[in-house]
């Protein structure tokens, strides 16, 4: 018996508006900042407000690459080449090494496994911003401001003890009679992680990686403190060099803004479907 | 040649043992059960045989190599899960096919391989499904398939059948015999039930807490079991087991009832004793399956009667304990009917009551 055959009609539309009030204070926001993006200055500044766009264009994109005349662009590219290179490469270097210690903990026993995995939880307890100044300090030592490196290293150190956790829990749940039957199978053990154990655990490693990427992607307190020049800036450091002392670009700004959203959507899209899986992986009796 | 042979076997954890020194010689061809209650080391034993498990101690040899510090991949030996442990990323020709890609096969004699171990099993149709389009009954088929294509030295079930319905659980018994006698291969197979062990055994093994209890064909542990442990766990319904002392040559029962001991019983006057005797031994005059032994007339009210069609299982009392007796042929039995019992003198077991070893 589904769960909307005991619902009354009122009920069922109760819950439909609902959502959809949910759904649109969630959206709007997002909705507002792309529609910004694509509307003309005089619009936006408007007063009264025009809330329904009347004209449409892409010149605040091309303001911000420098491609107008009237004004002076910014170095977006370097900021989204430094974007990726310190996601991509702190994410993949997170699920490397993430994947590796959510299956040593799924797997093995060994001692301290207890407290060192509860080291590693209590380290997600710690606000980014309070390490702000040790890290600035110790990196202002070890030359790693304003460096990708530098920032690289920050972005591991938050998404591998994330990333254990969550692979852990991925591991935990395929059997060990698989890895067991594919080392009677004439696996090694290395084998039979790689063509059993690891194709099963491909959705969780995918959320994982989403969510690592999503940290490094959108990360801001850490990369502000961190990051001086276009050596190391990244998208959403970038964002603030749109406001001046007594102005805000807003429209430069939500052209950007939409720069740093779509790569984080097609990321999430390409992944979607390891993604649900992932996600509902548990609930799921293979 | 794939024998396989356990000396003084050890599994410790830490400081815990758990299976203490076992001795075992597997010949050839043979069909080896080890049974035994939950934590008895059966299914650690199977394991340690099949190098899941590191062994603490002693040796193991498959064939003439002695295969201790072998990885399972190198041991020749092939093993149904439980679970059947199928991967669920592959399809069943996949899985069939698994450990024969892994050895370098080429795809022709895969494809020959697979095709003849779903042919024996009756797979032909599934090979393109997913394990999670089959039925349980069909998994373990799957696992049997993939157990054999290899050609092991050695197959190894750990309590293959007992995630299956009482039905299915009979349908595939029957088909793993058949299996071992299409494919003649060493086969050691645990279970706790059993009725698997003397139906499919040569030999069976009974253990209990790491230790091997006793070793012997189906017929020799139901009919000589070594010890009053063996004796209530082989056979079903259970053995009786009455408590009783010896008085001048007889068991003498807590109710005074004493009934002659075998002649080549070695008991000594006053030792208290545990008699033993199977339901089959026990049975309504005129309904007993020797109707030619010696035997005892014991006059005793049905407490239960349980009719199964071919014969009726009588609850009733003796030397103060409830005991049960079958009934073969039966006719309707009502409870509080007085019945005069036969027990089968020749058929009785004794046992010392301090050591529950055998005394005959």
């Amino acid at each position: 018996m589904s769960a909307g055959s005991i619902e009354r009609p009122w009920q069922r539309w109760a819950i439909r508006i609902g959502v959809f009030i949910a759904m649109l204070i969630l959206v709007l926001p997002g909705a507002w900042v792309v529609l910004t993006a694509f509307r003309p200055n005089i619009e936006v500044l408007a007063r009264p407000a025009v809330w329904i766009p009347q004209n449409l264009t892409l010149h605040n994109f091309l303001g911000i690459f420098g491609r107008l005349d009237t004004q002076q662009g910014l170095p977006v590219a370097n900021y989204f080449i430094n974007s990726m290179v310190i996601s991509v490469t702190s994410t993949v270097v997170a699920i490397a090494v993430g994947m590796m210690g959510g299956y040593a903990f799924a797997r093995y026993r060994f001692r301290g496994k207890a407290a060192l995995f509860l080291g590693f939880m209590l380290s997600r307890t710690v606000p980014g911003v309070a390490l702000s100044l040790p890290l600035f300090i110790l990196w202002s030592r070890l030359g790693l401001i304003d460096t990708s490196v530098g920032l690289i290293i920050v972005y591991m150190a938050v998404n591998i003890p994330f990333t254990i956790w969550l692979t852990d829990g991925f591991f935990r749940q395929i059997p060990v009679d698989l890895s067991e039957a594919a080392q009677i199978d004439g696996c090694t053990r290395w084998q039979a992680f790689w063509k059993v154990e690891f194709p099963l655990a491909r959705s969780g490693l995918a959320s994982a990686a989403i969510f690592a990427f999503l940290t490094s992607w959108n990360e801001y307190a850490l990369a502000s403190q961190l990051t001086r020049t276009t050596a190391s800036k990244t998208m959403p450091v970038g964002l603030m060099d749109f406001t001046a002392q007594f102005t805000v670009d807003w429209t430069g700004m939500s052209a950007m803004a939409v720069l740093i959203i779509v790569p984080a959507l097609v990321l999430t899209f390409i992944v979607q479907k390891h993604l649900i899986a992932g996600l509902t992986f548990g609930g799921v009796k293979g | 040649m794939a024998e396989v042979r356990l000396e003084k076997v050890v599994k410790r954890y830490g400081k815990l043992e758990i299976v203490h020194g076992i001795d075992l010689a597997v010949a050839h061809n043979e069909f080896v059960v080890l049974v035994g209650p939950s934590g008895c080391g059966k299914s650690t034993t199977l394991r340690m045989i099949a190098g899941l498990e590191e062994i603490s101690g002693g040796t193991i040899r498959i064939g003439d190599r002695v295969v201790n510090e072998l990885p399972p991949r190198s041991r020749n030996i092939s093993m149904v899960f439980q679970s059947y442990a199928l991967y669920p990323h592959m399809s069943v020709r996949e899985n069939l096919g698994f450990g024969l890609k892994i050895a370098g096969q080429g795809e022709d004699e895969i494809k020959k391989r697979v095709d003849e171990a779903a042919e024996i099993l009756g797979l032909g149709e599934l090979l393109d499904r997913l394990p999670q389009h089959l039925s349980g009954g069909q998994r373990q088929r799957v696992a049997m398939g993939r157990a054999i294509v290899r050609h092991p030295d050695v197959f190894l079930f750990d309590e293959p059948l007992s995630n299956l319905d009482a039905k299915l659980r009979g349908q595939m018994r029957v088909e793993i015999k058949k299996l071992h006698q299409r494919v003649k291969t060493t086969v050691i197979y645990v279970t706790h039930d059993q009725v698997e062990a003397m139906t499919l055994a040569d030999r069976i093994v009974i253990m209990r807490d790491g230790h091997v209890e006793q070793v012997g064909t189906p017929s020799e542990v139901f009919e000589r079991p070594v010890n009053t442990f063996v004796a209530g766990f082989i056979g079903s319904p259970p053995m009786n087991l009455i408590e009783a002392v010896v008085t001048t040559g007889k068991a003498r029962l807590a109710d005074g009832i004493e009934v002659p001991l075998p002649p080549d019983a070695r008991v000594s006057e006053g030792l208290p004793i545990v008699l033993g005797f199977r339901p089959e031994s026990f049975a309504p005059r005129g309904h007993s399956l020797h109707a030619d032994a010696r035997a005892l007339s014991l006059s005793r009210t049905v407490v239960i009667a349980e009719p199964l069609g071919t014969e009726t299982i009588l609850f009733t009392t003796l030397g103060g304990k409830d005991v049960q007796g079958k009934m073969l042929a039966p006719r309707p039995v009502s409870p509080g009917e007085q019945l005069e019992f036969t027990l089968d003198l020749d058929r009785l077991h004794v046992f010392d009551h301090a050591s529950g070893v055998t005394l005959r």
